[in-house]
């Protein structure tokens, strides 16, 4: 073994100084399941998906720093047990009717579930009372999918230059909040060019009037399964080589 | 973005408090509790006031109103009361006391009464456990309730009068010192410990002396001046000091790290965020031993080289801002603060206090360092570590309270002399808050490798009509011991504690000790991960079905199988306990739970069976197969 690789699943991974693991593995075609990190932002950790045993701990490798020698066990039954759970967590949480759902097809968290085989929520569900904003005329807030993944806070902040959400309340009534006294979108600068309009993984922040467009059956994950696409979406090599994208820089 | 002018009514105070905090974005916190203080709410205009003058996304700073417990974007009164709901105040009756006091007040829990005058609920254990039950009127602690004082409290808020004109008895708050060893019964006079550490010389060909010859050559400064910094420092480690937060990290290991990390701007920050039900001994020396805890810090800041220090207090020790400051104040007249520390050229080093709002998880250090900073108190990713990477991304040192104490103790007697008391793992003694079913609550010191049996004899526990059943050790997040394991000792090798030690005699029901816990643990999640966000949420209804009489084997098994998620994926402490309680007191007390059981198997949330009556009547069966698995 080199100075810079490390092992997942018995495969040998190559790293850059400052790559996480996710970062690292994804580049060199290995597929961890994740659900809150996305290859153009610093990660941040929170949905646990992405979580990976490495030594004999748990660890979440979309912040755990890369090191020469480590031993990352991913596809097992343990913890695809535990990523399966943590699904079905987000599942029982918000207010998630796929059939209905116009983002169904499109959706991560929905094709997270399919390929990790989740069948039911597996817990009683919380049913959640979260009203929709449909202030702005060109976009839809329905809160009732969110995950909390800090996507759109990330984007709106650091390539928007706007912070049009920030996250408020604290466990269960952890909630997306918008940049206005009002409270609603419409009252923000926020525009449908925006890369926070790209980035929700789940149907919470929604372009009006082109909701069933692109028809069902014909959508992104309708072909094949997430876990075949996410390395075709990794970059390579990854934004954040060379520095170490787990480590909080002082904005 | 234009905003439309704000309440002319709050605009007073409001400006002068901004005026303090202008264009300082790590200040929001601060602003915000000022202005809760000063309008029992941040109202929707004040928090766009608040983001326009600190330079902080009007969104962020709604997030981190929403984030802590006594913030919020609605008044709750002009008198909010809040009872302290550790399960302490649970056995001495508070649910009955608040239940009174909401009749007397005409007003539901938890909701604002009709003209606007009062609010009442519950909030996390307020560090009172020795003299509860305990609240809180507009922030201010309030022990000892019993019905009478409850009367006069009721009658103040209906006459409308000010806190201010309140008796100041109803506020008296009693320090409760009941056993005292090295660190309690210590002569220390403001200055011993600093005065022994700059006067440290490095011994002619010792290791000390190399380093600080090799640092001097590193750092550019003299040799000499950096023996006695250095050598501190040994004396800290030679006194296997461990961290009495509870984890118990070897401090002379983490200021040494912090000292050796890179950058010239270092922190030193005592951790007086004292948020484990149950404990309440940090509360005690902040009251009593204060200088103690600031010449600690200092003694930390020489040997580090640190020039600011940041005590982050507790919101529910609010009563203790005032007396603090002033001791700030002398010791900066008597040069123990400030520039050139007793006459060292170069020694600058000062302290400022921060007060917490309402947040368990800012106990946690790295969540601690981001409120510090004015944020939500989410814990970071780690690594990097505060000693490399803490307030503002710069080396700090976080420790607690009592180990700030014991380090100036240190400074002031030599290591030899710590590491000598206690245990050969667990140097120095230990401050327990002993709380619940004992006849002397209170504060007791004493030497790690104490026996659980000799507290519980010195406390007068079980001497009354019941014996003791269980102990808490450390609060929910420690474990719980049953009388078969009395003869246990604390110390980090055997029971480890950050000082909570509460007591439950046999007339307690251990399942719902747990049930108050799993409910704190739910209520005092962050939020930020999955596990822990809905985990703990999960629990706390398991918890309640089965309190309800709902409850089944299988939740029994769904509650182990939260266990070990939390176990794995949680992004801190907090998720990670948050089933001990449960699993602990199900572990030695399983009958207290399976009583409670409707079946032992399963229990569907509707009656799976009753809805097949019908078609039996229909069918005329009544056999087993028209039946679906049932116990007999």
């Amino acid at each position: 073994m080199t100075d810079n690789t490390f092992l997942l699943d018995g495969e040998e991974i190559p790293f850059q100084p400052g790559q996480t693991v996710i970062q690292a593995a994804l580049a060199a075609g290995g597929y961890i399941p994740h659900l809150c990190y996305h290859p153009e932002f610093k990660p941040h950790g929170s949905c646990k998906v992405c979580t990976v045993k490495v030594n004999g701990r748990t660890a979440a490798s979309c912040t755990l720093p890369a090191q020469a020698g480590l031993e990352v066990e991913s596809d097992t039954d343990e913890i695809n047990d535990l990523r399966r759970t943590l699904v079905q967590m987000l599942f029982a949480e918000g207010n998630h009717f796929c059939p209905s759902c116009e983002k169904s097809g499109n959706c991560t968290l929905q094709a997270l579930g399919y390929d990790l085989g989740v069948m039911t929520a597996g817990f009683r569900h919380f049913f959640p009372d979260r009203p929709v904003d449909a202030s702005h005329p060109d976009i839809l807030l329905d809160f009732n999918r969110c995950i909390l993944c800090e996507l759109c806070v990330r984007a709106s902040c650091e390539v928007d230059d706007k912070c049009v959400f920030a996250l408020s309340g604290r466990g269960l009534g952890k909630h997306l909040v918008v940049n206005a006294e009002s409270g609603l979108l419409a009252d923000t600068d926020i525009a449908l060019t925006d890369k926070a309009m790209e980035v929700c993984p789940v149907g919470v922040i929604l372009k009006k009037r082109v909701g069933f467009a692109q028809p069902i059956g014909q959508r992104r994950y309708d072909p094949e399964p997430i876990s075949a696409q996410a390395l075709r979406d990794a970059p390579r090599p990854p934004a954040g080589a060379g520095h170490c994208a787990a480590c909080e820089v002082e904005e | 973005m234009t905003r439309p002018q704000g309440d002319p009514a709050l605009e007073p105070g409001l400006t002068l408090i901004l005026e303090r905090h202008l264009g300082k974005p790590h200040h929001v916190l601060q602003a915000l509790r000022e202005i809760q203080e000063a309008f029992q709410c941040v109202s929707p205009q004040a928090v766009g006031r608040v983001a326009d003058a600190l330079g902080v996304p009007l969104a962020r700073v709604r997030g981190v109103v929403g984030f802590y417990a006594f913030l919020g974007e609605q008044t709750r009164g002009r008198y909010r009361v809040l009872f302290s709901d550790n399960i302490t105040d649970r056995m001495l009756g508070n649910m009955e006391l608040l239940a009174t006091l909401c009749e007397k007040l005409w007003v539901e829990q938890g909701r604002l009464s009709e003209d606007g005058l009062v609010s009442v609920d519950t909030t996390s254990c307020t560090g009172l456990c020795d003299q509860g039950p305990a609240i809180l009127v507009n922030g201010r602690a309030i022990p000892r309730v019993t019905p009478e004082r409850l009367e006069r409290i009721a009658e103040l808020i209906l006459a409308q009068t000010p806190m201010d004109a309140w008796p100041a008895e109803l506020f008296a708050i009693e320090d409760n010192v009941r056993r005292r060893d090295i660190l309690l019964n210590d002569d220390f006079q403001p200055g011993d410990a600093l005065r022994v550490a700059v006067a440290r010389v490095c011994v002619p060909g010792s290791e000390v002396e190399a380093a600080a010859n090799e640092r001097s050559w590193r750092e550019g400064i003299p040799g000499a001046a950096l023996c006695a910094p250095l050598s501190t420092l040994e004396e800290i480690k030679r006194s296997n000091l461990r961290g009495r937060g509870g984890a118990g990290f070897t401090t002379g290991m983490k200021w040494e790290a912090c000292r050796n990390a890179p950058g010239k701007e270092r922190y030193v920050v005592c951790n007086a965020d004292e948020g484990e039900p149950g404990t309440f001994k940090d509360r005690v020396l902040l009251r009593a031993h204060a200088d103690l805890v600031f010449e600690g810090m200092t003694v930390c800041a020489y040997a580090i080289g640190a020039h600011q220090g940041f005590l982050y207090l507790r919101g529910e020790y609010r009563f203790l801002l005032e007396p603090l400051n002033e001791i700030l104040a002398r010791r900066r007249a008597a040069n123990l603060l400030g520039k050139d520390i007793l006459g060292q050229a170069g020694f600058d080093f000062d302290i400022d206090i921060h007060l917490g709002a309402g947040a368990y998880v800012c106990g946690e250090e790295s969540a601690l360092i981001e409120s510090l900073e004015g944020k939500r108190g989410v814990p970071r990713n780690r690594p990097p570590y505060p000693v490399t990477h803490g307030y503002l991304q710069k080396p700090t040192t976080v420790n607690n309270v009592e180990t700030f104490c014991a380090a100036a103790l240190i400074a002031k007697h030599g290591g030899d002399w710590y590491r000598a008391i206690g245990t050969a793992k667990s140097a120095g003694t230990k401050l327990l808050s002993v709380a619940g079913d004992c006849a002397r609550p209170g504060i007791y010191e004493y030497p790690f490798g104490t026996p659980v049996r000799q507290v519980l004899e010195d406390c007068g526990a079980g001497a009354g009509k019941h014996s003791t059943l269980a102990v808490q050790i450390s609060g929910p997040s420690g474990v719980c011991i049953d009388a078969s394991e009395f003869e246990r000792r604390i110390a980090f090798e055997d029971l480890p504690t950050a000082g909570a030690f509460t007591v439950f005699d046999t007339s307690r029901d251990m399942f719902e000790v747990a049930r108050n816990y799993a409910h704190f643990f739910a209520h005092e999640s962050c939020g930020f991960c999955t596990p822990c966000r809905v985990g703990t949420a999960m629990l706390r209804d398991t918890m309640d079905k089965i309190a309800d009489g709902h409850g089944t084997a299988h939740d029994l098994a769904e509650i182990q199988e939260l266990d070990k998620v939390l176990h794995m994926s949680a992004h801190c402490g907090l998720g990670h306990t948050a089933c001990n309680p449960t699993l602990d007191t199900l572990k030695r007390f399983r009958p207290m739970y399976e009583r409670r059981l409707k079946s032992l198997d399963f229990e569907p949330a509707f009656d799976l069976d009753g809805a097949l009556a019908t078609a039996r009547r229909m069918t005329g069966r009544d056999d087993a197969g028209a039946h679906l698995e049932m116990e007999p």
